[in-house]
């Protein structure tokens, strides 16, 4: 059947398996970085206090509140199969209710081109730190870590710990009202 | 022009005696099977229902564009943290959501419940959650992507759109398989 219609699906099967394979061999060209990188942090003002969320409710929790010295330079981790880096600080954390605690409390999104020195001094986190009851007065062992999910133009969305990891100990008193 | 195609096509049938439309069918049938193979295969392997996903909404942009194609998998094994990209469903709606955990909390037991948030959203998805809930279950969760690739997803996007189109392209892959000879 050697009409238009064949030839026409020949080369579009030919364009689509040539396609296929270069995103392919590209994804396999970086598969083996590692996307090491170091990053120093640090928190000139450690606070607490008890406040009720009310996006749930009025439920009272304890909010952290910390301001944040971040020091990174992620530019060498643009190779040429990534596009976006997700850049993410989190705090982990151990309570009485829960073996595992979570949060992030900042991020930002650098996209190929930008640059992706990170030099922050004082900055204010960008989501509240809620616990998930009284967790947080007085825990001694709050840990910071800078964190990025590598986004590539085709292959594996990995999530990567920046060395350098920063422990809080909270403080031991609430502050009262609004601060 | 289409009447040199159909006189083209009718001819072949023609030509085809008993063994070769049987043999035609038959290749029909494998193509179809083995699509469905890797499929279920892939169901298997990776745990999650539904283990490629394509990408509808732009809440993850710049990262991930409509039509941008995703690869879960589902281990229950492997903890759910902060800064993944989860897929889950919220009671009520039929299409799954495609976000970035935010905030964790894990007990002894082993129950976890999260929030998430889209990288391109201004605020975290408890908006989005059925009227009352507060945060995600491990139940809710289809996958988490681990794999990208980008703007294959726009074919099943199109055909959604258009069903017309979809039904044009499947009608002439199927005349295509099933009157295609081997030379």
């Amino acid at each position: 059947m050697n009409t238009f219609l064949s030839r026409l699906n020949s080369l579009f099967a030919m364009t689509m398996t040539v396609l296929a394979g270069l995103t392919f061999c590209c994804f396999l060209s970086t598969v083996h970085h590692t996307h090491h990188s170091i990053a120093k942090l640090d928190t000139p003002s450690v606070l607490v206090r008890q406040a009720p969320d009310y996006m749930i409710g009025h439920e009272i929790n304890d909010l952290g509140h910390m301001t944040l010295n971040i020091d990174a330079d992620l530019n060498h981790l643009f190779n040429w199969n990534v596009k976006q880096l997700f850049v993410y600080i989190t705090a982990h954390y151990k309570t009485e209710k829960n073996a595992f605690n979570q949060v992030v409390l900042w991020d930002k999104i650098i996209r190929r081109g930008e640059s992706a020195r990170l030099q922050y001094s004082r900055v204010n986190p960008k989501y509240y730190f809620w616990d998930d009851g009284f967790g947080l007065r007085g825990n001694p062992n709050v840990t910071l870590a800078l964190q990025y999910n590598v986004i590539p133009n085709s292959g594996r969305l990995l999530n990567i710990y920046a060395e350098g990891r920063h422990v809080v100990s909270m403080p031991e008193n609430y502050i009262k009202g609004r601060a | 022009t289409m009447g040199l195609l159909d006189i083209s096509f009718l001819s072949d049938l023609k030509r085809m005696n008993k063994r070769q439309v049987f043999y035609q069918f038959l290749s029909f049938g494998m193509i179809v099977s083995s699509a469905l193979m890797i499929w279920k295969g892939l169901i298997v392997a990776t745990g999650s229902e539904s283990p490629v996903v394509v990408v509808l909404s732009g809440s993850m942009e710049p990262g991930f564009y409509r039509g941008d194609l995703l690869f879960l998998t589902n281990d229950l094994e492997d903890p759910i943290r902060a800064g993944d990209i989860a897929v889950f469903r919220i009671k009520g709606r039929d299409i799954p959501i495609v976000h970035r955990v935010l905030q964790v909390h894990e007990r002894d037991d082993g129950y976890v419940k999260f929030l998430t948030k889209g990288d391109n959203n201004a605020i975290d998805d408890r908006g989005l959650y059925a009227p009352g809930q507060l945060w995600l279950e491990k139940g809710d969760v289809i996958g988490r992507a681990k794999g990208f690739v980008p703007y294959i997803g726009m074919v099943t996007i199109v055909m959604n759109d258009y069903p017309k189109f979809k039904y044009a392209v499947l009608g002439l892959l199927g005349i295509f398989v099933l009157l295609n000879r081997e030379a």
